[in-house]
């Protein structure tokens, strides 16, 4: 097999792919050993292909397949439990953080992280979303929001733009009756268990290099146990939004983004604060309850 | 207490929440969540106050609906695990129950029932047969559902509840009422299991290590034949844990032509009243199913080949366990309900009049009503005139 790659090949890619590369051929990117080789159901144009590819690739490179327990919701990635080669469970719609904390309770030193859409974890799912997160359980949550519900065929969701027209927002949504977007990371920010929550999105290059860094800081936070951490993606679904993947990407940086601004929402290692809990007592200062210290 | 791994046998008076609670542990259960609800509060409360003493976990959830989620991430990842709810909690529960069954995920669910429907009232009840031996959810499936009568069965079904729950993989219920939830008895409580004595779980998703291929806990089937497939799997085992699995008690019944069918606080009234009518000279019996779901078909069989006549289906409900009566007996007998509800229990003296009436070849009277047998008067319990009509 050639030996010019441009990366070198894991054990593991040798025996997936070697026999497939010719003389000369030059291998660029490498699939992670965090994805199975099956073939994602994602349309084209879709995001969740490339964020399921950036969870994996942080797998590898934090080298914790072994210890990680994936919770697929329902929804367009509900059968990532077949993409991700780490232990995976099935959940209930929107009930992917109870289950993750189910997990994590029962194994507090391995990596557990959930997987969900805006339907499964800002409406259906909006109690445990906001428990799990007050509760500051060390999971690591990526949310995927496209405004839309995608796999039951493009209902209006919880994150549905103002005047977006949708299946069930057939003359746009009506904000007078059907209420505003809901954005998860400003809500989820002002959380005292929460440590971490970023929004990214998949629009560029540049946005993915920095959606990935954000992902893997959020597993990295739960390896150190700083505390609960989430990624929004601001994400597209070409299929529902009635559009060519090019001009879905035109349409989430028209209007997505103004209304979900990128950025870092909460970080409390930045602000200087060794995990969410040093944080929150911080913030309790003037509670003498809060402060008490647990006696063993 | 502290060192429940080591404790041993051991005979005390408890309350009976108490010792679901105290005997989960006994048997391994190192995880519970749970929901605030009447009148199973102390089983949480004492989990609350001695799991963290032994190493485990108590959680208090947002909801039913989270707390039965947690228990379905809890087992799929190996705990041994269990959460406990009244009659409206349960309900909530029944999304998680059928995703446990579909995904052969094990783990206890108790219910401690109330009256209903809806809010219903807070006193015994045993209106959620349907729902329990049903199985809670949607979909094809059912669960080992025990019925205690006594505290100390309380101890003994949830002990081995976990295990059953385990070799078959499957959600299992412990179905008891707000009377032996509440009532204190004296109890003798088996000796204490450590968690690293059980059996391994290699279905378990618990990190695969890098030695074995990922596991998946799910229940989502896209095809159809797989998803029957894997249905007429889970029915095979059922069929096993109807074989092996049946349990009753039988009091008289080796020459009974009456033969009261009662399950927990029901049968404690029933046990009095078969025993007043045998002292009467009447050939009573009583059979009281343990596991409600199996059904005890093999011990209807063999009350009816030993001569009874007269099936009598005492339940503080409107009469639910009565059909599985009528399946089993399958018109080899008469089957009569008799019952309070709402939270009422009937009397001794209530249920042996009906077993009179049986001996006497009359019919069963119908179940005498609440407030309005009493002379009280009802505030419009069939009146479907609104308030603003009635001139309220």
């Amino acid at each position: 097999m050639a030996k010019s790659n441009a990366v070198t090949l894991p054990d593991y890619q040798v025996e997936r792919i070697g026999s497939q590369i010719a003389e000369g051929e030059t291998i660029k990117s490498a699939r992670p050993h965090a994805l199975t080789d099956a073939i994602f159901n994602y349309c084209p144009g879709c995001t969740h292909g490339i964020v399921n590819r950036l969870v994996a690739e942080c797998i590898d490179e934090l080298g914790i397949e072994g210890k990680t327990i994936g919770v697929a919701p329902v929804g367009c990635s509900v059968m990532c439990y077949d993409f991700f080669n780490c232990d995976m469970i099935e959940a209930a719609h929107g009930r992917a953080p109870a289950v993750a904390t189910g997990v994590k309770r029962v194994h507090p030193n391995n990596v557990v992280f959930a997987y969900q859409g805006d339907g499964d974890l800002a409406s259906i799912g909006t109690a445990e979303t906001v428990h799990a997160a007050t509760r500051g359980e060390k999971i690591t949550v990526i949310f995927i929001n496209n405004a839309i519900y995608g796999m039951t065929g493009g209902q209006m969701a919880p994150t549905s733009l103002p005047n977006q027209v949708t299946q069930t927002s057939p003359y746009g949504r009506d904000v007078s009756a059907a209420g505003y977007p809901v954005r998860i990371s400003e809500l989820l920010s002002t959380l005292d268990g929460v440590a971490y929550v970023e929004r990214v999105t998949c629009d560029s290059r540049q946005h993915i290099m920095q959606a990935k860094k954000a992902i893997k800081k959020a597993f990295q936070n739960q390896i150190d146990g700083i505390g609960y951490s989430l990624v929004e993606v601001v994400a597209t679904c070409p299929t529902n939004w009635g559009m060519t993947p090019l001009d879905a990407f035109q349409w989430l940086r028209d209007n997505m983004l103004p209304y979900y601004p990128l950025g870092v929402y909460k970080d409390v290692v930045a602000d200087g604060y060794a995990n969410a809990a040093e944080a929150a007592l911080d913030r309790a200062k003037d509670c003498p309850i809060a402060q008490q210290k647990k006696e063993d | 207490m502290a060192d429940n791994t080591q404790a041993a046998e051991e005979r005390v008076l408890m309350k009976g929440n108490e010792v679901l609670a105290e005997a989960a542990m006994r048997a391994g259960c190192r995880f519970f969540f749970g929901y605030p609800i009447t009148p199973q509060t102390e089983l949480a409360a004492y989990m609350a106050k001695k799991l963290p003493l032994i190493g485990g976990t108590f959680l208090q959830a947002e909801s039913e609906v989270a707390a039965i989620n947690m228990v379905y991430g809890a087992g799929a990842a190996g705990g041994r695990v269990m959460t406990s709810s009244s009659s409206p909690g349960v309900s909530l529960k029944s999304e998680g129950a059928s995703y446990m069954a579909g995904a052969d995920v094990p783990g206890v669910i108790v219910n401690v029932m109330r009256g209903g429907p809806g809010l219903g009232g807070i006193q015994p009840s045993q209106s959620d047969y349907f729902q329990a031996t049903r199985a809670l959810g949607h979909g094809d499936y059912f669960m080992p559902v025990l019925a205690p009568s006594t505290v100390q069965e309380m101890a003994d079904l949830i002990y081995e509840a976990f295990d059953l729950a385990d070799e078959y993989r499957t959600p299992t219920m412990i179905l008891a009422d707000g009377m032996i939830g509440q009532m204190m008895e004296p109890v003798t409580l088996p000796p204490a299991r450590d968690p690293e004595s059980l059996p391994a779980k290699p279905w378990a998703t618990n990190g695969h290590g890098g030695k074995r291929a990922h596991n998946v806990v799910n229940s989502l089937y896209l095809s159809p034949e797989k998803l029957e497939d894997t249905n007429r799997e889970r029915f095979e085992r059922y069929e096993e844990i109807k074989a092996k699995h049946q349990r009753q008690e039988l009091m008289t019944c080796d020459d009974a032509e009456i033969v009261v069918v009662a399950f927990g606080a029901a049968s404690r009234i029933a046990r009095t009243a078969v025993r007043d009518a045998r002292a009467k000279g009447i050939k009573a019996g009583l059979l009281r199913p343990i596991t409600l779901w199996p059904f005890p078909t093999k011990a209807i069989d063999q009350v009816i080949e030993n001569g009874a006549k007269h099936f009598l289906s005492v339940e503080l409900n409107m009469g639910q366990m009565v059909e599985d009566v009528r399946l089993a007996a399958a018109g080899r007998a008469t089957v009569d309900f008799y019952g309070r509800t709402g939270g009422v229990l009937p009397t001794p003296e209530e249920v042996l009049e009906q077993i009179e009436h049986l001996a006497n070849g009359e019919a069963v009277a119908p179940s005498a009503g609440g407030a309005k047998a009493a002379g009280s008067v009802l505030p419009h319990p069939i009146d479907r005139k609104s308030s603003y009509e009635r001139g309220e």
